[in-house]
């Protein structure tokens, strides 16, 4: 066995370890390794400490309190998820198509963009927590009420970027096109509008999250229950009745649906800039 | 050997033009905006076939004039014509113009091929013919092979070859190139010169090119424009008395050099009266 070892004369014995070699060389190997052991050993360190300081379950509930959680209320959690989701989706489809018009909307006009950018900032720094309550006695349906509160948070980022990226063309390209007397809208397409969509997908990655956020904050303003209670609902309701494992199991669905659409985001930015981008491209140096 | 300064062939150009010149620029001068003189009154007429570079030294207006010519900008004062008439006519048959900028300017998100096409494109020119034209244009400058290449994929050389093919597939009568290949190391740009001579000897092409180079300028040109700057002004010119086509027998023969040194000291002047008065 040692002297297979110190000399791999066996292709039988020297096949798995050069196997064994290439998976801990692959660049992905530990950049997915590094944080999973973090990860473990936190949930690990959790779970001990709260067995040995018998923390009680009210306060602080172990990791398997959680799970155990999880999966006894998976069917009204996972009703709940899909709530919330689909509002988060709503939202977002929202705030794509209105923030893209109001940024096309900015570039046609230097003027319009002085005129109506403050507004948007306005939009932007007032805590949604302070205008959920209007918008949701405003409008009489919670549903819509709920959307147009995530919609408003997660509208900016799609804006500033859009505005930018549409700005942000080649300058020898934009005369190349006006030397060959292309029009406003053909321009618009064929050079504004792929220039813009790297700074439009980075948007698109902040917006994703802040629809996310907005969803769970209006809901929580709302405090509607019922047959369509989101997320922030059950998070609500278990503080009320103490049951603080199924609170972090309902956090902890809010985590990974979080992380789940950005990677969604991160896969369509590959996709559509992959072959010609630097922000999605691999290091080649 | 005939290699004395005296055998000079570089001669000042005398002789009144033959036929109408395709480009006529009658006292054009241009002041931009915040007051600086780029070009002071120009007079230039270019004939059908010619190769004419600009040189001299920054700031001396040779972009200006080049762009100018383009009608990228448009005079202060002054007039220019192409083909005796207004600037609305280019484009139509016998009248077309390229530009071939100092980079490559190419979309990045396209493959090599649509960059090509792009200004076949503008022209709703039908998909088959544009795709033979493509073809035939990536030929010109051996880069079929990367017809489906991304820009980033390419070097410098390669990527400036790209905006040569989308230049020549407009089928243009008059090319007009800024310091195309400033950015290149010596030898590929040597390369593209002499790609670039074919090209444009092949098609009876005018060429109208600005350069820094002094073997460039010496290489490519039958007639060449010395510049001077403060304010940018026509210093003098001069014929290349070297038939076309030219090639690397040209560059490396001894009236190449006797060229080269004229020219250089003709540039010396023009910087010397370029200084600012003080």
């Amino acid at each position: 066995m040692s002297q297979s070892a110190t000399l791999p004369t066996s292709s039988a014995t020297a096949k798995p370890v050069a196997a064994r070699r290439v998976l801990i060389d692959q660049p992905w190997f530990w950049q997915v390794m590094a944080p999973l052991i973090v990860g473990v050993l936190v949930l690990a360190l959790w779970q001990a400490a709260c067995r040995v300081f018998e923390v009680p379950v009210y306060l602080f509930p172990a990791p398997t309190d959680i799970a155990e959680a999880l999966v006894d209320g998976w069917a009204s959690l996972i009703h709940a998820l899909w709530s919330t989701l689909r509002i988060t989706f709503q939202a977002f489809v929202l705030a794509v198509v209105l923030g893209t018009l109001t940024a096309f909307l900015f570039v046609q006009s230097k003027f319009i963009e002085m005129a109506l950018l403050p507004y948007a900032v306005l939009l932007q720094v007032t805590p949604i927590v302070a205008v959920a309550p209007l918008l949701i006695i405003l409008v009489k349906n919670t549903q819509v009420a709920l959307t147009l509160c995530a919609t408003v948070v997660a509208i900016f980022p799609i804006i500033s970027n859009t505005t930018i990226g549409l700005r942000t063309v080649d300058p020898g390209l934009l005369s190349y096109f006006r030397m060959n007397k292309v029009g406003r809208s053909e321009t618009l397409l064929r050079l504004r509008v792929p220039s813009a969509l790297p700074f439009f997908m980075a948007g698109l990655r902040i917006s994703v999250g802040l629809a996310l956020i907005g969803a769970v904050v209006a809901e929580f303003v709302a405090g509607t229950g019922g047959r369509s209670a989101g997320l922030a609902y059950e998070i609500l309701q278990s503080g009320f009745q103490l049951d603080i494992p199924r609170m972090f199991a309902a956090l902890l669905l809010i985590t990974v649906t979080g992380v789940l659409l950005f990677g969604l985001m991160v896969g369509l930015q590959q996709m559509l800039l992959g072959h010609w981008h630097e922000s999605a491209l691999e290091r080649e140096h | 050997m005939d290699g004395s300064p005296q055998q000079a062939v570089l001669t000042p150009r005398a002789s009144p033009p033959g036929e109408a010149p395709i480009i006529e620029v009658l006292s054009a001068e241009k002041t931009f905006g915040n007051g600086t003189r780029a070009l002071a009154p120009v007079q230039l007429a270019i004939e059908k076939g010619e190769f004419v570079s600009l040189i001299g030294p920054s700031g001396c207006g040779k972009s200006t004039l080049l762009k100018l010519i383009a009608n990228l900008i448009e005079p202060t004062d002054g007039k220019l014509s192409w083909w005796r008439g207004d600037f609305s006519r280019v484009g139509e048959p016998g009248r077309r113009l390229a530009f071939v900028f100092q980079e490559p300017t190419l979309m990045p998100w396209a493959r090599v091929e649509r960059n090509v096409r792009l200004p076949l494109d503008f022209e709703r020119i039908d998909t088959a013919t544009a795709n033979a034209r493509v073809a035939k244009a990536l030929e010109q400058v051996d880069l079929l092979k990367s017809a489906r290449s991304y820009p980033r994929q390419l070097s410098g050389g390669m990527k400036m070859r790209v905006s040569i093919a989308r230049a020549m597939v407009t089928e243009p009568d008059l090319l007009l190139m800024d310091e195309p290949f400033g950015a290149l190391d010596e030898f590929t740009r040597n390369r593209l010169d002499e790609d670039l001579l074919r090209l444009s000897w092949e098609r009876g092409l005018t060429t109208v090119f600005v350069t820094h180079s002094i073997y460039e300028a010496v290489f490519l040109s039958s007639r060449i424009v010395v510049m001077a700057s403060n304010p940018g002004r026509v210093f003098t010119q001069f014929t290349v008395d070297e038939p076309y086509p030219r090639d690397d027998k040209f560059r490396e023969s001894d009236r190449f050099g006797v060229l080269c040194r004229e020219l250089s000291t003709i540039l010396t002047e023009a910087s010397m009266a370029s200084r600012k008065p003080i």
